[in-house]
């Protein structure tokens, strides 16, 4: 549940042959490659070792530090614990393990979600430590995704850092004025903020629309 | 709360991928129906920027604990739910390219469940409650409210049953339904007094901004106040 990002992007800059690789490529390999290691059956523990040394690679070519990946590994840690209780509830067989009664079953499901999770969020960070975020309407659009929604994301991306800096400057504001967010009380201010957040966001996207007409913009699916 | 790779397996994560492409396709047309003229392409990405940030404020639980809004009631009741449900796939698509938040063979799944179900049960109970409740602008951060304790534990509902197609572990339905159940439907209780509170909050600032006010806010009659304290 906790997110550690707070809208910084996980780009890592460097020059590498991964970081100039297409984004529409690396997108699609992404997908691909998580797709096979879904599909692979977990009792396969070789092939996962194999997956993981195509990935150690990947990193290794792209100048990306490990720490730097595994830092941001944080974003599995809830399912981690779903993992770990799982040979407690699943049924089937049991085995005695250092005096703990365990699902058979269970451990081995536990086993495919660590690996297989671990494996996929270790892809995906190496995509994001390698493709600058405007890098990836354009990779949208060369995967035929509708131009509809490759719009919605281009604006996203670019007003990601607009919108989260707009809220840490409110943020500061209240606590510059001896807010502290401690308890329940501090819901309906905290809310109000939000509120307030809403209505700038879309007060811009109207801006921005009206400074695109006045520049020509002709409506959906043009520049 | 995003599910990840490898929990469901390959058929069930394409099977729902096709779903959410189905139901994306739908909210693109009716989207254009919601927003006022052609504005759809910014406004939908400055509100979908604004979900990603608003899922970032911590409320304080106590104890030390904190939760964050998820917001598929609220985007619904703001801006319509065909926005609010393109605006949530595309938070979740920037997540777990951007963020590695949530799997990318699960994007269907998770589309499915917060941007398809939980929006829409949102819709759908905020619509219900809007019909009992008297027709005036105080009514409307209620049924808001009311739209997102309901969406929360549906939405989880809705993934005990992919569970049960594809899951991948061997546990018992009734015990897992009973845990998924009972945790979000605390969890809706949070959602639904942030989603209320903000609701109002936006209806005090600027009322002709909610989508789920607009009728209440058309029929308003204009009011001329004499002598307006300076």
């Amino acid at each position: 549940m906790a997110d550690g990002s707070h809208g910084h992007t996980l780009y890592f800059h460097t020059h590498s042959a991964v970081h100039r690789a297409a984004p529409h490529h690396k997108v699609a390999a992404l997908v691909g490659f998580v797709l096979v290691v879904v599909a692979t059956p977990r009792e396969w523990v070789a092939a996962f070792a194999a997956y993981l040394a195509v990935l150690v690679v990947v990193i290794a070519v792209a100048h990306v530090p490990f720490g730097y990946i595994a830092r941001r590994m944080v974003v599995e840690l809830p399912f981690v614990v779903f993992a770990v209780l799982m040979p407690f509830v699943a049924v089937g067989p049991r085995i005695e393990v250092a005096g703990l009664s365990l699902s058979q079953a269970g451990l081995w499901a536990a086993w495919g979600l660590l690996v297989k999770g671990t494996i996929s969020v270790i892809a995906s960070l190496t995509l994001a430590a390698t493709t600058e975020p405007h890098q990836l309407p354009g990779a949208l659009a060369r995967l035929r995704v509708p131009a509809q929604l490759v719009q919605i994301v281009t604006f996203m991306v670019r007003y990601l850092d607009v919108v989260s800096s707009e809220m840490r400057r409110m943020r500061i504001a209240r606590e510059s004025r001896g807010f502290q967010a401690r308890s329940l009380s501090s819901w309906w201010v905290q809310a109000r903020a939000v509120g307030a957040l809403f209505v700038r966001a879309y007060d811009r996207g109207e801006r921005v629309h009206l400074a695109m007409l006045a520049r020509g913009y002709e409506g959906e699916g043009r520049r | 709360m995003h599910v990840p790779d490898g929990f469901l397996d390959a058929p069930t994560s394409v099977a729902t991928g096709a779903i959410a492409v189905g139901a994306l396709a739908y909210a693109m047309k009716r989207a254009r129906h919601e927003q006022p003229d052609d504005r759809t392409a910014p406004l939908a990405g400055l509100v979908a920027t604004f979900i990603f940030a608003a899922q970032m404020v911590n409320f304080p639980v106590g104890a030390g604990t904190s939760g964050h809004l998820l917001g598929g009631a609220l985007a619904a009741v703001l801006v319509g739910p065909a926005t609010a449900a393109m605006c949530v796939s595309v938070v979740l698509v920037v997540q777990a390219l951007l963020f590695a938040d949530g799997g990318v063979t699960a994007l269907g799944t998770n589309i499915t469940l917060m941007a398809v179900v939980g929006v829409g049960a949102g819709w759908l109970a905020f619509l219900a409650a809007r019909a009992v409740l008297p027709k005036r602008l105080p009514s409307v951060p209620v049924a808001a409210a009311f739209g997102a304790f309901v969406s929360v534990p549906v939405a989880s509902l809705a993934f005990v049953g992919l569970y049960a197609v594809g899951g991948q572990a061997p546990i018992p339905l009734d015990t897992l339904t009973a845990a998924m159940v009972g945790w979000h439907s605390l969890i809706g209780i949070g959602e639904a007094v942030i989603t209320g509170l903000v609701v109002s909050a936006v209806i005090a600032l600027r009322p002709d901004l909610v989508y789920g006010a607009r009728d209440v806010v058309a029929t308003t009659p204009l009011e001329i106040r004499e002598g307006a304290v300076l």
